[in-house]
């Protein structure tokens, strides 16, 4: 089939009460301006990563926030950490810092 | 004839015997701990350079920077000459002692006066000792016709000298030079030691806002350092005003002192001044003053060609024990009129030689806008961003092969001959730059490729920047395959942090030049024509770009033929960082804003109507501010084109 860059996901269910909120709480801490995201989008709009590939801080912020974890380092590694994101935040998050800190979480550093 | 050895002896010379000896042994320890630890590199420089002619200007530079101290001078002169006073005042008082006492030495030798000896001996507490059975006292007494004298010069003759020989030898004719000269060098490390303590009440003097907090064990090194001198005066003096042999100085205090009563005191003088000498010499290996000998090798390495690699090598160790933590690099410091950051160069050193906690450690490593106001500043010149960069290696986070989704990317073929053209990613944000840029490519009849028009890849250094230097490298390979590929004749980047990542980190064989100086030369080749506006513009230096490149002169030009410029206070180095420098990740908005309104501040005194930059990032950080009109440099030029 052709892939014109958008695709139907399967259904899936998520109980958001058993989340594993444990690395979002720890992440919070280490990075307390990350609260202040709105999820605008700004990040995943200007970043130099996803002119290339499938790369959205948005959605790795979600992911995070209901404790899907398995895959997020595998998407942190395409961030090059240019800062674009950080500068164009309309909520003042420091988000190469956040980056950088989720790597180190999600490496149990 | 019997041969009798002289050897000046009294038991308070064994602490500074001792003192010393560990001192040698703790620092050779050291030091060949370290050159183990030099990495292969490092090692087949050391190899290879370790003869070659380039030990002569290391030579000199040792001399200028380890006595004479240019570089403190030109931060400020009455800085040098205090530490100048201290440090060429003390090597000169060990080497002028060292050549009486081998006069004197040599002048008794020739003499062979047996009655001198003997007094020596009953007075100056001499000891003589023959390999004949008889007793050499009773032969020097007995037969003084029939000796053979030989005085021993051991390492301490020259410290205590004035304890040993109380009177001067008869044949020694310049001995009055001597202790003169010797009296006034007493007085020019005197001059140090004022000054220091001028330094330590009111440091502004010596153009010093803030100096280093220093630790206990610092303190009480210096508070020894600073006793040696005054106690060597003093039992110099009550020496002279028994014996009267002192020089101009120490005989105008001796007259003071009454011999019956000072008597007693000669002895436990001597014994201060020989412990307080033991007391710093042990200490030296842990303090800061360790810097006294590893700065003299750490020039050497660094002369013959010896760089800082990726991790903590050798020479790591060598820059880290070079700090003498005077704190130079405090005043420069962006962040240090923030509360609560005590992140500056000479801290970050000496937590990381003094082992402290890894999470301080991290703190104060990440912490730092990495706009290179202390490197510059310090007297040292140790390459501090580097240190850093070794300091924040990300380790396991730091992958391999995160880039993959690059593979596809490919030069197009019309690229061939052209000038390449890289804004950086920055300037995606600043699209006026970009515009500006293709208008001057245009006006000068320049043909060119905009390498990241659409979507650019990222130069590397912010990641390497952070200590992500597999990731970075893997940016550069990808960036220097596009350009290879291209056949550009040249790069013109916009951005001054891909710039010096460009002429530094890769190994390009086309030349690199910022945006600046390829206006400042279309300007001067006559290509581009512009119309001087009245605009009164104000400067802004870019870290990167000033004190990263030494890029000063060519904005600077440009600047002037299209607009006036207005003189800013802290310019060229001094430059302030516009606070959002991508060398610091854990600095918050709030703080940010603060460095970047000093910054603000001192362009907009300069009665300036517009901020001019050459950076996108400095752009960006001032436009945040929303009060002043910012423009870049290339901004103001294509308003100008003729």
């Amino acid at each position: 089939m052709k892939d014109f860059g958008f695709a139907i996901e399967k259904p899936r269910a998520l109980d958001l009460d058993k989340a594993d909120r444990n690395l979002y709480v720890r992440l919070l801490k280490r990075e307390p301006s990350f609260a202040r995201c709105f999820q605008c989008g700004m990040c995943s709009a200007t970043c130099s990563a996803r002119n290339f590939t499938d790369y959205n801080i948005r959605r790795i912020h979600t992911l995070m926030r209901q404790g899907q974890t398995q895959e997020l380092d595998a998407m942190l590694q395409k961030c090059m950490l240019c800062g674009k994101c950080t500068l164009v935040c309309p909520r003042g998050v420091n988000l190469r810092h956040l980056i950088i800190q989720m790597r180190k979480l999600l490496n149990n550093e | 004839m019997h041969k009798i050895n002289l050897i000046p002896y009294n038991s308070f010379v064994l602490p500074f015997i001792v003192g010393s000896v560990i001192m040698l042994i703790i620092c050779l320890w050291k030091y060949i701990k370290w050159i183990k630890m030099f990495s292969p590199e490092q090692r087949s420089v050391l190899r290879k350079n370790w003869l070659s002619w380039k030990i002569f200007p290391a030579v000199w530079e040792m001399i200028r920077e380890g006595l004479l101290h240019f570089r403190i001078f030109r931060r400020n002169v009455v800085l040098g000459i205090m530490h100048q006073a201290y440090a060429f005042g003390w090597f000169l008082l060990i080497v002028v002692g060292a050549m009486e006492s081998m006069t004197a030495v040599r002048s008794l030798n020739q003499d062979n006066n047996a009655r001198f000896a003997m007094e020596l001996v009953e007075n100056g507490e001499w000891f003589a000792y023959s390999n004949d059975d008889a007793s050499s006292v009773e032969l020097l007494k007995e037969q003084p016709d029939n000796v053979k004298l030989h005085y021993k010069r051991p390492l301490h003759l020259a410290i205590f000298y004035r304890y040993f020989v109380h009177s001067t030898p008869p044949q020694f004719k310049n001995a009055h030079v001597y202790s003169h000269l010797m009296d006034g060098l007493l007085l020019y490390v005197f001059l140090g030691l004022t000054l220091a303590i001028v330094k330590m009440l009111y440091s502004r003097i010596m153009g010093m806002r803030s100096t280093t907090k220093h630790t206990i064990i610092d303190r009480f090194s210096k508070f020894a350092l600073w006793m040696i001198f005054p106690l060597r005066f003093l039992a110099e003096s009550v020496t002279a005003s028994l014996y009267g042999n002192g020089g101009f100085c120490t005989m105008a205090v001796a007259g003071l002192f009454d011999p019956v009563i000072v008597k007693g005191m000669e002895l436990s003088l001597w014994t201060f001044y020989s412990v307080v000498l033991a007391i710093f010499f042990v200490t030296l290996p842990f303090t800061r003053y360790m810097h006294i000998f590893t700065e003299l090798l750490l020039i050497y390495f660094r002369r013959i060609g010896m760089t800082e690699t990726e991790h903590k090598t050798g020479y790591s160790m060598f820059q880290l024990n070079a700090c003498s933590r005077c704190g130079i690099c405090i005043d420069g410091c962006p962040l240090n009129s923030i509360p609560g950051h005590k992140v500056q160069a000479v801290y970050l050193i000496r937590a990381i030689r003094m082992q402290d906690r890894a999470s301080v450690i991290r703190t104060m490593t990440s912490d730092c806008l990495m706009c290179g106001q202390c490197a510059i500043a310090c007297p040292v010149q140790i390459d501090i961003t580097a240190l850093r960069k070794i300091q924040r290696n990300k380790g396991v986070i730091d992958t391999k092969g995160n880039y993959s989704y690059l593979q596809s990317m490919r030069s197009p073929f019309n690229a061939v001959g052209r000038v390449a053209y890289f804004g950086g990613c920055m300037s995606h944000l600043t699209p006026g730059i970009v515009s500006s840029m293709e208008k001057i490519f245009n006006a000068a009849g320049v043909k060119y490729w905009h390498m990241d028009k659409e979507a650019g890849i990222c130069c590397g250094r912010p990641l390497s920047q952070q200590g992500f230097f597999n990731q970075a490298s893997e940016l550069r390979e990808k960036n220097s395959e596009l350009i290879k590929q291209s056949e550009a004749t040249m790069l013109v980047t916009s951005c001054p942090i891909c710039y010096q990542s460009f002429v530094k980190e890769y190994n390009l064989d086309i030349p690199v030049v910022h945006h600046t100086e390829f206006i400042d030369n279309l300007i001067s080749e006559g290509k581009l024509r512009v119309n001087r506006s009245q605009l009164r513009t104000a400067y802004h230096d870019p870290c990167e770009l000033g004190r990263g490149m030494g890029v000063y002169d060519p904005p600077r030009r440009v600047l002037a033929a299209v607009s006036m410029p207005q003189k800013v206070k802290m310019e060229r180095e001094n430059s302030i960082c516009c606070g959002f420098n991508l060398g610091n990740t854990v600095l918050g908005l709030g703080d940010q804003t603060k460095v970047r309104n000093a910054a603000v501040k001192n362009l907009t005194q300069s009665g300036a109507e517009t901020i001019v930059t050459a950076c996108p990032m400095c752009k960006k950080a001032f436009l945040h501010n929303n009060r002043q009109s910012v423009r870049d440099i290339a901004e103001i030029v294509a308003d100008n084109i003729i």
